[in-house]
């Protein structure tokens, strides 16, 4: 191993503990704790060498299908980074806050333009916790109409999240399968669709980039039912200013801010989740609203018909920032302008690799498609995930694999309108020149990576998730 | 690129997009880069800003400062612009980042086994609850009265669905657990017991060791990971799953998000637990390598029956605690401790001189803040002080309705006595 992999925890602590009488009671005063100071030059020199061991999209291509990696652009960075963001309580005095309740409430009525929705919260933390929210709402609907309905459906080619989401809610699954087209099979939602039946969560375009062409007629479908129709925003980045799920006949929306408005995803997360409602809905949205009272803006709590409260604050503030700042920099002609060119390239990148990989369902595609190495896998055995490792060897981000279940060794691409023509060249000769390439050289994949191979199995094995039980092991196996 | 598609224009590509559902997007035209950064500054500058206006402010989210090394790091585009790290290979820093990061959370806590963050501290403790939940059969979640109402709403949101009962028990004359009251809610039917410490009141709680002995469910601690520097590992005292909110480590406070969800639990559980977690393997050299691991619990696998919905989380902010701990060290954090009860100390002590003013509500030990209880309402207090200049503390009434005279007051090393003083002095002249 790398010396400059070390972990930072293996370095000495002074022997003893410093004195802490008088600061707790007695009896509870720290005896030991095990995080060693790292002076400033060692630790930089720590992160920076973790920090070229990490594949950002400032770093190369990022075609991870559903994730929507766009640039992230350095102005929202710089102006996340004032006081005038970091240094306030959410728990302020209204009137010295008015900078944030402003950009919130701005950016309320835009995410409501972009969606065609009446209401929008922007409380949610991410876009799972989103899809929570709403269902919570679904649920505070229904129950104030007196209707008992606990059942929720999701096509089979939806977002894990949709059916945990729901399963969180308390609601009752019920998967529907897609139909030839890769689309809702109307036959098999007509059949799920009863008086039981509380919300369907859709995605459209749906994970196979695929548009939902009968989507009105869906719509009514559910509505006659007496059920909601729930919007996953997570492939809205394919039709802003085309459509929108309000235009579809959605009732509530969750936006994913780290996906379509271009705020960085920072390796995992913070992300931003907003909700967006029709009117009918807007009672049930969390609090506090966002309200005018005299000249100023100003948080209401009392809504007697709210879910309540979703996180612990206001959301998360420094991520609506960027993506409002996103916004007005794009403008609507420039978000319209981001969907078609990221479609535009999606279809590109098809368009090259089909000769070479398998793309079942029909054209046009929007934002992604889904590849398959099904056929790879039976000529030469290479499987999508051995495709994925080997393009890691030529600086490109992998695909998502193995998603959506119902294609088989399933690549999921999605370019996003910030590649150009030579980078989705580059993307598309590096999938192609693996296809054609010796087996024993992608299997092996990937050669020129920081590590090799990760063994994922013995991490689910061992489960050892700390330097504390790391050690408590290797001491009880001395 | 068209012709190559063969397509004339872009909404070829829209063919499929019906014209029933087309519609346009009434937004105003973009803007250039320097006028968005005006215009944005132009918002934000109606803002009054914890280093214009000081601010008493806390009740976990806290002004600290936040070292520049720290912003550097997470500033690392590598790190910065990366996804989840789903592809082990190219994603080690940030993996071995969070790994380290959970190994910090892990020996401040106690317990062998941490997440890579939740969103924050009030969803930490809402997933704690549904993990009790998990663990056992019983049908009641007991939590504290002193409970801020945000956290509260968040708990019951998050108890929903899995038909398990909150309900809440009170404190004491000083400030900690009322022991009499939790006894007589302590029943067989218990699903998980819930307590913080410090608590809202500020108060380290002697009595908090105490619960273990009470109950064989799921005992569940709430902490401020700074104080946990100067305290004794709640692992150590026989809890199960330890929450709090981590923003105190590194974060600024962005008007309350994001915030940073520390989620800790015993090794035994781990198959039962919310969230990402980072795990310890090999690579095909047989080195130390990190990886996302016991993904058959999430929501990407195992879908309607996922121990959580979670996917994205705050890992960037887990980064940045991890570089602040570090930055710190051990002895460190026990001084920035130590300094924060000290501040906090002089305060009460300064406030207590004022007539008709209690300073502190409890005598009790405490940590970053404590109550005051004031001779006019909170409320107009604040109002008073926001004109001189000053963001007073949290009143009660919205919290803990019967403790509607009282102020919650945070202070930490951000106030110097210059800062302290002239606070106190206000109060003094409009008291």
């Amino acid at each position: 191993m790398r010396p400059d992999r070390r972990l930072i925890m293996e370095r000495p602590v002074r022997e003893g503990y410093p004195d802490v009488d008088g600061y707790v009671p007695e009896g509870m005063e720290r005896a030991s704790l095990h995080i060693p100071k790292v002076d400033e030059p060692e630790l930089l020199r720590h992160y920076t060498a973790l920090s070229r061991d990490n594949f950002g999209t400032d770093s190369g291509p990022y075609p991870l299908g559903s994730c929507t990696m766009k640039h992230n652009p350095k102005y929202a960075d710089r102006l996340a980074s004032q006081p005038a963001v970091g240094r306030m309580h959410h728990h302020m005095e209204e009137e010295h806050a008015q900078g944030s309740l402003d950009i919130m409430r701005r950016m309320e009525r835009a995410l409501g333009e972009i969606s065609g929705m009446d209401s929008v919260s922007l409380q949610p933390s991410a876009g799972a916790h989103g899809e929570y929210a709403a269902m919570l709402i679904v649920k505070a609907y229904h129950a104030s109409r007196n209707e008992e309905r606990d059942e929720v459906i999701v096509p089979d080619s939806a977002h894990g999240t949709n059916p945990a989401s729901a399963a969180m809610a308390g609601y009752k699954l019920v998967e529907i399968p897609s139909g030839d087209d890769g689309c809702v099979d109307l036959d098999a939602l007509d059949a799920a669709l009863s008086d039981r039946t509380a919300a369907l969560m859709l995605t459209n375009p749906n994970t196979l980039g695929i548009f939902e062409r009968r989507v009105k007629e869906l719509a009514s479908m559910v509505h006659g039912k007496g059920a909601l129709l729930y919007y996953d925003g997570a492939n809205l980045n394919a039709i802003m200013g085309k459509t929108s799920p309000g235009a579809m006949g959605f009732d509530l929306v969750h936006f994913n801010l780290h996906k379509t408005f271009a705020t960085p995803h920072g390796g995992g997360g913070p992300g931003s989740g907003p909700i967006g409602v029709r009117a009918f809905l807007d009672d049930f949205l969390p609090v506090p609203r966002i309200i005018d009272e005299d000249d100023r803006l100003a948080l209401d709590w009392a809504m007697p018909r709210s879910i309540g409260k979703v996180n612990g604050a206001m959301g998360n503030f420094a991520i609506v920032l960027r993506a409002y700042a996103y916004i007005l920099r794009q403008g609507g002609d420039g978000l319209k302008g981001c969907s078609e060119r990221a479609v535009l390239n999606s279809n590109y990148l098809k368009k090259r690799l089909e000769d070479h990989y398998e793309v079942p369902f029909a054209d046009p595609r929007k934002h992604e498609f889904v590849a398959s190495a099904r056929k790879l896998k039976k000529d030469k055995g290479i499987r999508a995930l051995d495709v994925a490792k080997r393009m890691i060897d030529h600086g490109i981000h992998p695909p998502t694999i193995y998603f959506p279940a119902l294609v088989e060794e399933a690549l999921m691409i999605e370019p996003t309108e910030d590649e150009t023509m030579e980078s989705l060249d580059r993307i598309a000769d590096v999938m192609i020149s693996i296809a054609e390439e010796d087996p024993a050289t992608v299997l092996a994949a990937p050669h020129s990576a920081p590590v090799g191979r990760v063994d994922e199995s013995k991490a689910v094995k061992d489960a050892v998730l700390s330097y504390r039980r790391m050690m408590s092991l290797r001491e009880g196996s001395r | 690129m068209m012709e190559h598609i063969g397509i004339g224009f872009e909404d070829e590509l829209f063919k499929d997009v019906p014209e029933e559902v087309r519609c346009h997007l009434p937004l105003p035209r973009g803007m250039s880069e320097k006028d968005v950064v005006a215009e944005v500054g132009r918002i934000l500058a109606k803002n009054r800003h914890a280093g214009e206006v000081p601010s008493f402010l806390g009740a976990g989210c806290y002004d600290h400062y936040v070292p520049a090394a720290v912003d550097h790091v997470i500033s690392r585009s590598e790190f910065y612009t990366s996804y989840t790290p789903y592809q082990p290979e190219i994603s080690q820093g940030m993996l071995q980042a969070l790994f380290e990061y959970q190994s910090h959370i892990s020996e401040l806590t106690g317990l062998d086994a941490a997440n890579c963050s939740m969103y924050d501290g009030a969803t930490a403790l809402g997933e704690a609850a549904r993990m009790c939940a998990r663990l056992n059969d019983g049908n009641v979640f007991l939590a504290p009265r002193a409970i801020t109402r945000e956290k509260l709403s968040v708990l019951r949101n998050y108890l929903t669905g899995t038909g398990v009962e909150l309900e809440l028990y009170g404190w004491d004359d000083d400030g900690g657990v009322d022991l009499e009251d939790l006894e007589r809610r302590v029943t067989g039917d218990l699903c998980g017991l819930y307590a913080e410490n410090p608590n809202l009141f500020g108060v380290i709680d002697a009595r908090v060791p105490v619960l273990r002995g009470m109950t064989d469910a799921p005992l569940v601690m709430g902490v401020n990971p700074l104080a946990l520097a100067l305290m004794r590992p709640p692992g150590d005292m026989g809890a199960d799953i330890v929450v709090g909110d981590g923003q105190c480590l590194g974060s600024p406070m962005n008007y309350g998000g994001p915030g940073l969800g520390v989620f800790a639990c015993r090794q035994e559980h781990v198959r039962k637990m919310p969230g990402r977690v980072i795990g310890l393997t090999e690579d095909s050299h047989g080195e130390q390598a990190f990886c996302m691991t016991l993904q058959t619990r999430e929501q990407h696998i195992r879908r309607g029956r996922a121990t959580s919905n979670i996917c994205t989380n705050v890992a960037l902010v887990a980064v940045a605690a991890a570089v602040f701990l570090s930055y710190h060290g051990r002895d460190g954090l026990v001084e920035l401790a130590k300094e924060n009860i000290d501040r906090g100390r002089r305060l009460m002590d300064l406030i207590s001189d004022i007539d008709n003013v209690q300073s502190p509500v409890f005598e009790n030990y405490h940590f970053n803040e404590f109550l005051v209880e004031l001779p006019v309402k909170p409320e107009k207090m604040n109002g008073i002080l926001s004109k001189r200049g000053f963001q007073g503390g949290l009143p009660m009434s919205a919290h803990v309705p019967e403790m509607g005279d009282c102020m919650l007051l945070t202070t930490t090393e951000m106030h110097d006595d210059t800062v302290q003083d002239s606070f106190v002095s206000v109060l003094k002249e409009v008291l």
